[in-house]
Formats: C-alpha cells, sequence, structure tokens
C-alpha cells in the first residue's frame, strides 16, 4: 500500500490533504457527505477575537477558472468556536487546525492564546493575508516587519505550532517567507488568494459589494506552484500549499514543488466530495508517475 | 438530506422568450423535495454550481421540474442540455415553504419573473389540500409571461407586465389592491419586489424567498447571509432559507 503520511511539526497526518480555511466551515455540513475522519486535517474557518458579520453581500463571483470571494472574516468570534466548533470536528480522526485572524497585534495574541488553551487543536495557521478586510490582517502580510512582529508575538502567545499564511499581493514574497522564518515560524502556508476585481455589466459598477475579492480556483494554481517553488528554495520550514487544487495530479504538482501537505479550497463548491474522492486517487496518481510515497514526492522538481 | 445526485432530463422545451422548463428524473431528489427548495447544478467547465427552484414535483413519475431564464453563461449553457443527458445536481437544497395553511384558507402566492416557478409547486401543493390558491404574477412584458394557464388550473390569477403589453400594467403591488381576503403570502422575486410586497402587505402573515449568490450552497461559506432579527444578526439563504417569514430578515 501507497504510504501517505507526512509528518510536520504538530501534524501527524495520515495523508497530506486537508481543506482549506473559509471553504470548509467547521466541517458539519461537509459531514453529510463522507467521514472527516479520511481527511489529514481540516483547517477551520477564520477566527477572532470577536464576533464579525463580514461584509455586505454580493460576496462572491465567479471568474474564468475561478472564483472571487470578499467575506469578510465572518465568524462567531475565537470562544464561540472552541465552545461550539471545536468539539464537533474532535470526533473526527483528523487533526484540527485553526486559522488565526485580526487587525491589531494584540488582537492576533488574544485568539492564538485562547486556542492555546483549547485541546484538540494542534496547529495554528496564522492569517496574515486576508484581502478582504479594511483594517488589519493584510499590512502585517505586505510588510516583512511587521509580518515577523506578529508571527513573534503569536509564537509567545501559544504553545501550539504555527504555520503562517503568505499573502501573494506583495513584490517580494521570498522575504516575507524568510522574516517569518526567522521569527519562528514552523511552517508556511500558501498562498492565500489573490487580489482581483469583476465589473457587473448590467449595473457598470463593481460586482461585488466589496469592490474587490481574492481570487482563486484553477485561475490560481500556476502562481502557487511557482512561488512555493521559489521559496521552497530559500526556507528550510514546511510549507502547507494551496490555490486552485482540484484532483490529485494538482496535489502531486504542489509536492513536486516543494509543499508537504495541500489544502483544497473553491474545489469543495464545485463538488463537496472532492477531498474525499483526491485521497482516494492519490496513491495510484503517485504510482503512475513512479513515485513511493507522498514524502518521496516533496521538493522533487526543485532538488 | 443534501445528495449529489445524476438527474436525467427527460425533457427541455422553450415556454416563453428565453424561458426553459426542463424535467428532470432522480428517485431521490422527487421523493424528498418540498415546495421552496431549489438545485444546486453543476454545469461543465464552471466553478460555482447554479442555484434553480424546484417549480413541480411528480413523485409518481419521479422527476421534478426547473424553469430557468437565459441570464448569463451558465443558464445558456443549461438550456442547451437535451432530452437523455445527465445533470450532476446537489438537492434538495435549503428549506421549503411553511405550508401553515388549513383546508378552507387562502393563500396569495406572489411571483416575479424568476420568482414565478417555486410558487408554482407550492400553489399545486396547497390545491391538493382544497387550499384556495390566488396568484399575483408579473413579467417583463408578453413574450416573458409563463405558466399562465397553470397556475389559472389552481385558482384565480393576475398576470402584470412591467410594460402593459399583457394583463394589467406596472408591478406586482399595483394589482395586490385587488385580491381580497387571505391567510398568508408568498411571494419569491427580485429584492425591490419583495420589500414593495412587504410594505403593501404591512401586518399581514407572510413568506418570502431570496436569492443571493451561492459559493457552497450547503452553509459552509457565508456567501450568501442576509441581515436578521437575530441573535447572530444574519441567516444564510442556502441553508436558513431560501423561505424565510417577512419579519425574520432585514430586507
Ligand atoms: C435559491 C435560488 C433559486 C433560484 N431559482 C431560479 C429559478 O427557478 N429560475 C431561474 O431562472 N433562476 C433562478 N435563480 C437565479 C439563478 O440562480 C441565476 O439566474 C443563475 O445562477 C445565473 O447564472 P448565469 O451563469 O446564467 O449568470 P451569470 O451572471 O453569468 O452568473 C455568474 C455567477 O453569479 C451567480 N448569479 C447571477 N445571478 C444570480 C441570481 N439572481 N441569484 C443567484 N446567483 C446568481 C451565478 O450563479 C454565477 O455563480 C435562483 C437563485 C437562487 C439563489
Ligand atoms: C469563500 C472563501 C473564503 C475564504 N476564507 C478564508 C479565511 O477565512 N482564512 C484564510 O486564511 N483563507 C481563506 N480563504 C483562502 C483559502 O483558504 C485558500 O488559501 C485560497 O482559496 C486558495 O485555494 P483554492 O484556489 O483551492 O481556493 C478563503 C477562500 C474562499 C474561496
Ligand atoms: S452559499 Fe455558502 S453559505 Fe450559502
Amino acid at each position: 500500500m501507497m504510504n501517505l503520511e507526512v509528518h510536520l511539526p504538530g501534524l501527524n497526518l495520515k495523508n497530506p490533504v486537508m481543506p482549506a480555511s473559509g471553504c470548509f466551515g467547521f466541517g458539519r455540513e461537509y459531514s453529510q457527505f463522507y467521514d472527516l475522519g479520511k481527511l489529514g486535517a481540516v483547517i477551520m474557518k477564520a477566527a477572532t477575537g470577536e464576533a464579525r458579520l463580514g461584509n455586505d453581500t454580493p460576496r462572491v463571483a465567479e471568474t474564468s477558472s475561478g472564483m472571487l470571494n470578499a467575506i469578510g472574516l465572518q465568524n462567531p468570534g475565537v470562544e464561540k468556536i472552541i465552545e461550539n466548533e471545536v468539539p464537533f470536528l474532535a470526533k473526527y480522526d483528523t487533526a484540527i487546525i485553526a486559522n488565526v485572524a485580526g487587525s491589531t497585534l494584540e488582537e492576533y495574541e488574544f485568539v492564538a492564546s485562547t486556542f492555546n488553551e483549547a485541546k484538540d487543536v494542534c496547529a495554528l495557521e496564522l492569517n496574515i493575508s486576508c484581502p478582504n478586510v479594511k483594517e488589519g490582517g493584510i499590512q502585517f502580510g505586505t510588510d516583512p516587519y511587521m509580518a515577523a512582529k506578529v508571527t513573534e508575538k503569536v509564537k509567545e502567545a501559544s504553545n501550539l505550532p504555527v504555520y503562517v499564511k503568505l499573502s501573494p499581493n506583495v513584490t517580494d514574497f521570498v522575504s516575507m517567507a524568510k522574516a517569518v522564518e526567522k521569527a519562528g515560524a514552523d511552517g508556511l502556508s500558501m498562498i492565500n488568494t489573490i487580489t482581483g476585481m469583476q465589473i457587473h455589466l448590467p449595473t457598470q459598477k463593481p460586482l461585488l459589494s466589496n469592490k474587490t475579492g481574492g481570487l482563486s480556483g484553477p485561475a490560481i494554481k500556476p502562481i502557487a506552484i511557482r512561488m512555493i517553488y521559489e521559496v521552497k528554495q530559500q526556507v528550510s520550514i514546511p510549507i502547507i500549499g494551496m490555490g486552485g487544487i482540484s484532483n490529485a495530479e494538482d496535489v502531486l504538482e504542489f509536492l513536486l514543488a516543494g509543499a508537504s501537505a495541500v489544502a483544497v479550497g473553491a474545489a469543495n463548491f464545485t463538488n463537496p466530495f472532492i477531498c474525499s474522492e483526491i485521497i482516494d486517487n492519490l496513491p495510484s496518481t503517485l504510482e503512475k508517475y513512479g513515485i513511493n510515497s507522498v514524502q518521496d514526492a516533496i521538493g522533487k522538481a526543485v532538488f | 438530506m443534501i445528495k449529489k445526485e445524476k438527474m436525467r432530463v427527460i425533457s427541455s422545451r422553450q415556454v416563453a422568450k428565453d424561458t426553459t422548463e426542463m424535467v428532470l428524473q432522480n428517485t431521490y431528489i422527487s421523493e424528498t423535495s418540498v415546495p421552496g427548495q431549489f438545485l444546486h447544478i453543476f454545469l461543465d467547465g464552471h466553478t460555482l454550481r447554479r442555484p434553480i427552484s424546484i417549480a413541480d414535483i411528480n413523485k409518481d413519475r419521479q422527476t421534478v421540474t426547473i424553469l430557468f431564464k437565459k441570464l448569463g453563461d451558465g443558464t445558456e449553457q443549461l438550456a442547451k442540455v437535451t432530452e437523455g443527458m445527465l445533470l450532476d445536481v446537489l438537492g434538495p437544497s435549503g428549506n421549503g415553504f411553511d405550508m401553515c395553511l388549513e383546508e378552507g384558507d387562502t393563500a396569495l402566492l406572489i411571483g416575479g419573473g424568476i420568482g414565478v416557478p417555486p410558487m408554482y409547486s407550492l400553489g399545486k401543493k396547497y390545491s391538493e389540500r382544497n387550499i384556495q390558491v390566488v396568484s399575483v404574477l408579473g413579467f417583463q412584458s408578453k413574450e416573458y409571461v409563463f405558466y399562465e394557464e397553470k397556475f389559472k388550473e389552481l385558482g384565480k390569477t393576475h398576470i402584470v407586465t412591467n410594460d402593459g403589453s399583457y394583463g394589467a400594467k406596472g408591478f406586482v403591488t399595483d394589482v395586490l389592491c385587488k385580491v381580497r381576503g387571505f391567510d398568508h403570502y408568498y411571494s419569491c422575486g427580485p429584492i425591490p419586489m419583495l420589500k414593495s410586497v412587504k410594505n403593501t402587505l404591512e401586518g399581514k402573515r407572510g413568506s418570502i424567498s431570496l436569492e443571493e449568490r451561492m459559493g457552497c450552497g450547503i452553509g459552509a461559506c457565508y456567501a450568501c447571509v442576509v441581515p436578521a432579527q437575530t441573535e447572530e444578526g444574519y441567516k444564510k439563504i442556502c441553508s436558513d432559507g431560501p423561505v424565510f417569514d417577512v419579519l425574520e430578515v432585514v430586507l
């Protein structure tokens, strides 16, 4: 049998596939389709210090080979998530990763330290790259100094391993990756969505109420692959790769480019069974290309 | 429970300008659907599925009917799907109408454009239960009018067109004053229409069905929220709706 296991800081995964933050809620809705225990891990929807209502609608638009979203980090707040959502996911044999968001250093610290007290959360994904909220998030994701600062603070506030989720909306992505590695990040998560816009022809105005939104789906896959490939050469912490994955071949491509695990986002909307189907197809896909295990594929295109 | 099913296209025909009626066969969907629910339809090459209301349910033939208007790429593509082909569908999605009326009561159905289809399955169900049905249906103009005869079989039907090319001229609200005595109203259509229906019929009990651009269609992504008078302050149209009590949500 093909060995699909991967071992990353805080995460012993039976396979490298997990749903991406914001595309799977807290798992409840998808649990009606298949056993979530099949997943390597689940990355929960973003958590902020207090409840957030998010942006006005429309919040999504379809694009060629993808979609734009501007949800605006709507969530019930970290405490409610720990009380109501984590226990549900903990019933399944899968690793739980919490996505930590905020507008200030203090908010990030608060969310991280609150998750630290919660049992059953295995790792934090530090979201410094949400393009869809006015103040916050993104300034930490575009300035290497700020990114390092928030990484340090969150590492101090929590004992959990921290995977920093980087924004592709910067000119020097590699410096960002290096800065957070130096600041103590245990891993990287990349890429978040790329800022885009769609004009609605009937009204001749931006379609999304937020005007801009984050592009995801197959359209961004080559960008994600390129960024992972570049970062892998310069950074030694593991990478959770994402951006446009919709089948097992895509997963292999991410592994070869240097990702140690992968997350699937928008494809869950097209097909709610996608993560489960990818996991089923991964062994034969690896085999087809003469690869003996997931571990063997990681970074093979780079070195 | 929502399932991912393959539905066979039994027939597809144009019933009005840019408007297609499609009959789809599937045991699970036809047996479990109720009026007000929708199908979330996959279309090749599209990241997002398209939500379309269930317009009729036939348990004997194991079919449901949908009616849709060509609006953009997706509905254009759907209109080209022909008899015998299979559609990948999530459904039945969302919750049905609160069918609270009893024998002898009167239901007022108010549909505008592509909001007309869900009114038909509801009216049919109600009329089977000996509940009086009165319908007010609004369309852009004469060539867009569909299902007039079918609604007439259910009860008194008023047609309104924006340009007056058929039936009364104006908006559905312009003829609501003609409808006397009903116990509950049900409405589906564009938000401005729903707002003016709500204002015109203030004080009456009513249910409305809402539309919004969707991502997942199952309640996971928060794309389709509407402000609501609840502790959380919002409802998800795809999973808490699309049908709501008129007092529950903020239009
Ligand atoms: C619960 C529900 C029930 C519906 N029932 C019907 C029906 O019975 N008959 C019918 O003709 N139409 C119905 N609609 C509207 C229908 O979903 C849209 O007309 C359709 O999605 C447009 O797709 P398109 O690719 O042709 O248009 P495009 O404009 O190219 O679509 C682009 C994107 O926007 C979304 N979108 C565009 N307009 C709407 C809209 N009004 N509502 C929701 N999403 C939209 C599309 O799904 C797609 O993701 C319903 C919508 C909802 C939410
Ligand atoms: C509707 C939606 C909501 C998202 N919400 C979040 C979020 O809350 N936190 C986060 O870090 N990323 C969020 N993302 C980004 C995804 O986790 C992922 O990085 C991105 O979509 C790229 O993957 P994909 O192309 O497979 O969708 C969201 C994406 C989408 C489409
Ligand atoms: S469309 Fe995803 S929550 Fe409604």
